[in-house]
């Protein structure tokens, strides 16, 4: 306690010294929880999106499916048991049924994903109900990023090659319907999106598959031989991966600021042990021993830190707050990144970001302000009261 | 306890290492000091002063011989012990008085309080009383850089003294300060000698100090070649 009385005079009567440690400490605190904050987030909106717009509740995929590998493609659907149909007619799966084509905008060779999807399903958000015609013409919607790379624009034909299941090629005129807007990249890129029961004729099957999208709110559980059903921690591995690497860079940016915040303590703490021998040797000859002298030195040490999360509260958390109303907004062409990313990412603070930040900061700058003190012990006291220097 | 002992000293030796040899700075000194004594070691440089003034404040401890303080062998103390005595036992006033320059007059004067523990209404107390004694009531909250060197060692004095010890020892107290100040300060330790009955021991070379003095133990060499007790300069108080 005494210790807590006598460094906290100390620190306000170093004035400046103390309060110029104590800044850049605060704003060490505040583009940490700056930074983790957009990237959770951006994860958080990342996930959302892909539920909402991609994944559902979760995934079967037929077995032979594996989207990295184009070979499997061809071979991975299978036909609906009366069991899927009955789940697909109760909204608790709607089936994704994905071929290899070829598409030719302006002439141009373009390989695509064909993927059916039923107008109707009410699962996933992709706005499937856009694939609607009332004539004989194959209704098709894209992705922004896609059109903007075919120069597709709605009502634009454009002529698309497939196989069948017999190993025929065939081709058609499809008709751009809809051009959608969706932060998931793999919807968008590279994809043509058309009527379920347009893709199985096309490839002259009866009511196959390659992927089931099951409900988010339904929650549709159970085993369906022939598939393998994809949980969350499978389908967003992507993202987690990715939000991994960029907390690396998180990481770097918070252990240069910690560094430069640590560098200013611990020389304060060198000067003030150099410089303040005088005082060190009063205080032993006052009645204090060494001990609580390294004591009151490494708390006095370590109150920076006290501070610093105070005055973050008062400058930085009302940055903070205001920074997550308003947003970040994603500079122009990030969308071609072929990242998961809104247009605005707004940070997510939580309880445990600050109060983690806030704990580890403090005990770093317990460790950097104990640290030149143990210079204390070697002291000799009657030295010290001269300000010798030891 | 009234003129009973407080420090005995017996065949008290205390030599440093000075590379491969050892230099001798106290050798086989015996001395006593009782109870509201205002006694002055009295030497050249280098003839002890300061490390005798030292174990006996237990800052440091004998290489050889017998140190007691208020009974308390000095070399038995561990480190805790040893700052127990100083802090409630011992004052001390330093040549450059050693006052912290963060902290204002009062907060100067109340730290050794605060190693005591005492409420805070004792130490408003204990503070004021002390501070009116030396005549600093009017700086309060004056830093030490902005006190003279004689308003400065008045603190000092204070800081020594607010605790009421037994024992002050005083380390060249007016080696940084003019005839004037040098006076007024002895002048405010006797006064604080006589009534308030608390032994002084300086360690001086300074002839305005002597003058002072009522015991003055002479050294050289780390040995005492005298040990007078001198006529009172002050009979009945300067005050």
């Amino acid at each position: 306690m005494i210790a807590l009385k006598l460094a906290w005079r100390n620190l306000t009567g170093a004035r400046l010294r103390t309060w110029l440690n104590v800044f850049v400490l605060s704003f060490a605190f505040i583009v940490i929880i700056w930074n983790k904050g957009l990237l959770n987030g951006w994860d958080q909106q990342a996930r959302r999106d892909t539920i909402e717009w991609e994944i559902g509740g979760g995934q079967y995929w037929q077995e032979n499916y594996d989207p990295y590998d184009p070979f499997t493609i061809e071979e991975s659907h299978a036909s609906l048991s009366d069991a899927v149909e009955k789940a697909v007619a109760e909204d608790k799966l709607t089936p994704i049924l994905v071929s290899q084509a070829t598409m030719y905008p302006e002439g141009r060779i373009q390989n695509i994903l064909l993927k059916g999807i039923d107008p109707d399903q009410r699962i996933i958000q992709l706005p499937s109900s856009s694939l609607v015609t009332e004539n004989d013409e194959i209704p098709a919607m894209i992705g922004t990023r896609f059109a903007k790379n075919c120069k597709l624009t709605i009502g634009d034909y454009v002529t698309v090659r497939w196989r069948d299941a017999n190993g025929t090629f065939d081709a058609a005129e499809v008709k751009i319907t809809h051009i959608f807007k969706t932060n998931v990249p793999t919807l968008d890129l590279g994809v043509l999106w058309i009527p379920l029961a347009k893709h199985r004729e096309m490839l002259d099957l009866e009511n196959d598959a390659t992927i089931l999208v099951t409900s988010v709110d339904t929650g549709f559980t159970g085993t369906i031989t022939g598939w393998d059903f994809k949980d969350h921690y499978f389908l967003l591995t992507e993202i987690r991966e990715m939000i991994e690497v960029k907390s690396i860079g998180g990481y770097i940016m918070f252990l240069i600021l910690m560094s430069l915040a640590m560098l200013a303590i611990f020389d304060t703490q060198v000067l003030s042990i150099f410089r303040r021998q005088k005082e060190i040797g009063t205080h032993i000859a006052l009645g204090m021993t060494q001990r609580q002298v390294i004591t009151l030195f490494t708390v006095e040490g370590a109150m920076h830190s006290v501070l610093a999360a105070v005055l973050a509260a008062l400058y930085g958390f009302p940055l903070l707050a205001y920074q997550a109303s308003v947003g970040w907004t994603m500079p122009g062409g990030t969308d071609d990144y072929g990242l998961t990313i809104a247009d605005t990412i707004y940070p997510a603070y939580s309880l445990g970001l600050v109060a983690g930040t806030t704990l580890i900061v403090l005990i770093t700058t317990t460790i950097v302000s104990y640290l030149p003190t143990r210079r204390i012990t070697k002291m000799r006291p009657t030295d010290a009261i001269r300000g010798k220097i030891q | 306890m009234e003129n009973s002992v407080l420090i005995s000293i017996s065949d008290l030796v205390k030599t440093f290492p000075m590379g491969r040899r050892e230099f001798t700075a106290l050798n086989n000194l015996s001395l006593s000091f009782r109870k509201g004594e205002f006694a002055g070691f009295v030497g050249p440089s280098g003839s002890g002063k300061t490390t005798l003034l030292n174990i006996i404040g237990s800052l440091d401890s004998p290489t050889r011989g017998e140190v007691s303080v208020l009974g308390q062998s000095v070399r038995s103390l561990n480190p805790r012990k040893a700052a127990d005595l100083r802090s409630r036992h011992i004052g001390f006033i330093f040549q450059t008085y050693n006052l912290l320059p963060v902290y204002n007059v009062y907060e100067n004067v109340e730290l050794p309080l605060l190693l005591l523990k005492m409420s805070s209404d004792e130490r408003k107390k204990a503070v004021n009383r002390i501070l009116e004694w030396v005549g600093l009531t009017d700086k309060l909250k004056s830093r030490p850089a902005q006190l003279s060197g004689g308003e400065c060692q008045r603190v000092s004095i204070a800081r020594a003294m607010v605790k009421s010890p037994e024992i002050v020892l005083a380390d060249e107290p007016t080696a940084n300060l003019d005839a004037k100040n040098s006076h007024n300060i002895l002048q405010t330790m006797e006064k604080l000698n006589r009534e308030l009955n608390t032994t002084f021991i300086f360690a001086t070379h300074d002839d305005k100090v002597i003058k002072y003095l009522r015991r003055k133990i002479s050294l050289d060499d780390g040995r005492v070649v005298g040990d007078e007790i001198l006529e009172d300069p002050h009979p009945g108080g300067t005050a």
